[in-house]
This record gives structure tokens, C-alpha cells and sequence, in this order.
């Protein structure tokens, strides 16, 4: 039902971020300055409102959570001190956690494979990020000639950097539950 | 002046990707008699894919490199925008939250309060040392280059924890580019976000932001974009080759890191760098007589 208002989820992301969505009083500045707002289905100010009503399941399963760059833009500019991007990352979270599917699953393989190489290897390894992306995300012919250049002018380099600390990486994800499974 | 002594922290594409970045950032330290002490096996700070899909995680993995840190005690140097950020705001977050620094501990195994400051390299000399005061090491003037400076995101966002003058508007990299000689040009898109996490995933929506600053840099009058953050690099590099999102109209522009116009000012040997860019600024620098 669209009249009722679920406070559940704005809860939640304050419990787990510190963000006091409810401030939120639309000015919009958020996604006025948002550089990636054209490419969203929901642009930030939309998401606040959302988080308000507790539209979770719509957040969830939104473009725009993956979409979003981080940058911070917004919460530079928030007047009511609002970190939107953290306020992102504890939606993005959740909808991991939820085991949703995801509304920019390449974005969610990118992150996948950008973590694994690093729980492996201590380091991130072009070659491996690349590898483990395209093999994931079945992109295996994007950027090729590209690939080439990189690799005459030693962008890509073909032994992998690893830490000495090998079991001490694994701990880390272990603890934190992060990173692919 | 007497001697500036850090424990540095490279960073992954430092020492792959960005490898010139990495390279010039240590000759121009070694030339200024800023001594490097560079963190044992250090690892990964996580970046972005960390802290969007795992909170705890994304303080773990640089509170290993912090708790590093700790152990030599000096001052941490950052060169990378991005590792800096990430950095900063996991020490910003272990000292004000002891429960977190306690998790943070056991996933680590080791101390993770580092309580040194953590110094960008643009913040050092810019800053520290005053561009007033690096006029006596410079060599060379580089008159005849026309930058644009781009910040990006990480350099200057969180302002809580982050080095610049201004939020909206620094001025950091522009002094520190007059000081070289450099003619700054005037542009709005200092701190635009350039997509870095999405380059591999959403080229579509990068082609767009980097085309965009490449459009911009060409009408402020610029001949190439100066910039502290290998990821814009990397982003605004990738995207001018011919790929599967190409431009409709090719752009050449070199993108160059500030600490190779700083060796190459200093009169250090820098060639060797410019040469693992995929945009070579050779062909410019050659024509302003920069470069053999």
C-alpha cells in the first residue's frame, strides 16, 4: 500500500551508517550536482524520499544504488549534513545481504572480481581484475585492442604482485564476511 | 631545509598501471630529500568496491596498511587520490570509534591506531615546502604548457579529512602548477567525477563524463589535463582509444601526473616515464622543447 509509511528501513540505514535520513527536506541540490543522475532510474533526492516511505524493495532492486560513483558530490552539498553516499553504500550493502538481484549486476561482478584478487593476492592485479570480470560477466571481446596497447606500454603487467602475508589477507575477509564467497 | 622523513604507502596501481606515477613520485622525493620508508607487505586498501558492498571491510583493509604504519612510526605519505581518501577516512573512523578499532584489531591481528598524520605528496610540497621555496630546485621552466588542474573526487572529498584549500573550488594544484611555470587555464570541472569505479562495468556512462572533460579542458585553451589520481588517469587515458565506445570526435590530450612535471622542472631524467602513458605527451613536449 502507497499510504503506508514503513520508518523500518530508515532505521536500519541510520543503525548501520549514522545517516538521519528523515532530515532530508527535498531541496534536491543532491541531484542537481549528481554527475551519473542522467544514467539513474531513481536520482538521489528520490532515494531519500524513498528511504523515508520505506520503499525497500524498489531501492533494492534500483539501477541507481550500483550507479552511483561515490564521488560524494552530494554529501558535500547536503544542507542538512546528510553523507548520501554512505547513505548508497549502507543500500548497496543490504541489498547484497538481502541476496537481491541486482539492478547493474555487472557492477556487482566488477566488485566481486576487484575483491577476490585482492583476497587472494593482498594486491590488485590488472591482468586478474580484467580476467576474472570478463570471465564473470562474459564480456570476453570488450576492450581488446585496448588491452594491447596497455600491455606494450607495461599498463598491465604480467606477474601478479603478492603479498607475503597470504593467510592474514584471508583473515580479513574471513572476519569481515567480505568479498566473494 | 632539513631533511622531510615519511613511511610510504605506494599503492597497487602505483606500482602497475599508474607504474609513472610511482616512479616520478619516488625521484622527485629522493631529489627533495623527502626520505620514503616504504610499509613492509603492504596490501590493497580495498577502494571503492570495499566500502560499497562491506563496511567492516572496507576499514580492515587499510587498517592492516595503518597498523603498518604504526609500527614505524613516522608520518604516512599517499600519493594515490583514491588510497589516500580511503586512508584517511578509516584512521578518521578507528580513532573516533573504539568498538569498530576493536573489530578492526582482531580482523587485522595487529594495532590498527595509527595516530601519525597521513600527508598527501601535492599537500607537502605545495603546502610544506611553499612553491616559493621550490623555485631553488627547479631546472627547467615550462613555459608553453597550458594545464588544466583536475582534482577529481578523492583529493578533495570528504573535506572533513581531505587536503585541499576548498571543497568547491581548490587551488592547491593550481599553485603548485604556476610554480613550475605551467599557464593554468580556468575551467569548472576541478573536482567533476570522471566515473573511475564504473570503467569496466558501465563504459557507456564513462565515455560520457571523460568526453565531457575533454570538451571542457579543450575550451579553457588547455594542452593537457595535470591531475594527482591514477584512476582519472587511467579512465581519461583508456577512453580516448579507439574502443567500443569511441568518441565521435578523437581527442589526443595528454593527461599527466603532477609529480612528473615536478621531476621534469627539476631536470630529472623523465623520459622514461611519459613513454608508459597510452596518450604520449612526448609529441607536445618535444614541440614546446621540454624534451629531447
Amino acid at each position: 500500500m502507497i499510504n503506508t509509511v514503513n520508518r523500518e528501513l530508515e532505521k536500519a540505514l541510520e543503525q548501520r551508517t549514522g545517516q538521519k535520513v528523515r532530515d532530508c527536506y527535498q531541496c534536491k541540490k543532491c541531484s542537481a550536482g549528481c554527475p551519473i543522475a542522467f544514467a539513474m532510474d531513481l536520482v538521489p533526492h528520490e532515494v531519500m524520499k524513498m528511504v523515508q516511505y520505506g520503499q525497500e524493495r524498489r531501492l533494492m532492486r534500483s539501477s541507481t544504488i550500483w550507479l552511483c560513483a561515490s564521488c560524494e558530490t552530494c554529501t558535500t552539498r547536503c544542507p542538512n549534513e546528510i553523507d548520501i553516499a554512505a547513505v548508497m553504500d549502507g543500500l548497496r550493502q543490504m541489498a547484497l545481504e538481502a541476496g537481491e538481484s541486482l539492478g547493474e549486476p555487472e557492477v556487482g561482478m566488477f566488485h566481486k572480481s576487484f575483491l577476490g584478487g585482492i583476497k587472494y593476492t593482498g594486491k590488485t592485479n590488472e591482468p586478474i581484475l580484467i580476467g576474472a570480470y570478463k570471465t564473470l560477466s562474459r564480456r570476453l571481446f570488450d576492450d581488446l585492442g585496448l588491452g594491447a596497447v596497455m600491455l606494450a606500454r607495461r599498463k598491465i603487467k604480467i606477474l601478479p604482485r603478492v603479498v607475503k602475508d597470504r593467510a592474514g589477507m584471508r583473515r580479513i575477509f574471513d572476519r569481515t564476511e567480505g568479498g566473494p564467497k | 631545509m632539513s631533511r622531510i622523513d615519511f613511511s610510504y604507502f605506494p599503492g597497487c596501481s602505483q606500482t602497475g598501471s599508474a607504474e609513472e606515477f610511482g616512479l616520478s613520485t619516488e625521484a622527485v622525493c629522493a631529489a627533495l630529500g623527502i626520505d620514503l620508508e616504504e610499509l613492509p607487505d603492504w596490501s590493497c586498501c580495498g577502494a571503492s568496491s570495499a566500502h560499497m558492498t562491506n563496511d567492516l571491510l572496507s576499514i580492515a583493509l587499510p587498517g592492516r596498511d595503518l597498523a603498518l604504519a604504526k609500527k614505524i612510526g613516522k608520518d604516512l605519505l599517499v600519493v594515490c587520490a583514491a588510497c589516500y581518501s580511503r586512508m584517511k577516512v578509516a584512521q578518521n573512523r578507528i580513532l573516533s570509534d573504539e568498538a569498530l578499532a576493536a573489530e578492526v584489531e582482531a580482523a587485522v591481528g595487529m594495532d590498527p591506531r595509527f595516530t601519525g598524520r597521513i600527508r598527501h605528496l601535492l599537500d607537502v610540497v605545495a603546502n610544506d615546502i611553499g612553491m616559493r621555496d621550490i623555485k631553488k630546485w627547479l631546472r627547467a621552466d615550462l613555459a608553453g604548457l597550458k594545464a588544466v588542474p583536475y582534482y577529481g573526487c578523492l583529493l578533495v572529498r570528504p573535506p572533513e579529512v581531505c587536503c585541499c584549500d576548498s571543497v568547491e573550488n581548490p587551488t592547491d594544484l593550481d599553485r603548485f602548477l604556476k610554480g613550475l611555470g605551467v599557464e593554468v587555464r580556468p575551467w569548472s570541472f576541478k573536482t567533476d567525477c570522471c566515473g573511475g569505479s564504473l570503467s569496466l562495468s558501465r563504459t557507456d556512462i564513462v565515455e560520457n563524463l571523460v568526453n565531457r572533460l575533454y570538451v571542457q579542458a579543450e575550451h579553457a585553451g588547455a594542452n593537457c589535463i595535470v591531475t594527482a589520481c591514477p584512476m582519472c588517469a587511467a579512465n581519461l587515458e583508456m577512453r580516448q582509444q579507439p574502443g567500443k565506445f569511441t568518441f565521435t570526435v578523437v581527442h589526443r590530450m595528454p593527461v599527466l601526473y603532477f609529480t612528473e612535471l615536478l621531476g621534469l622542472a627539476m631536470g630529472l631524467d623523465a623520459q622514461s616515464w611519459f613513454k608508459s602513458h597510452l596518450i604520449s605527451p612526448l609529441p607536445l613536449l618535444k614541440q614546446l622543447d621540454l624534451v629531447n
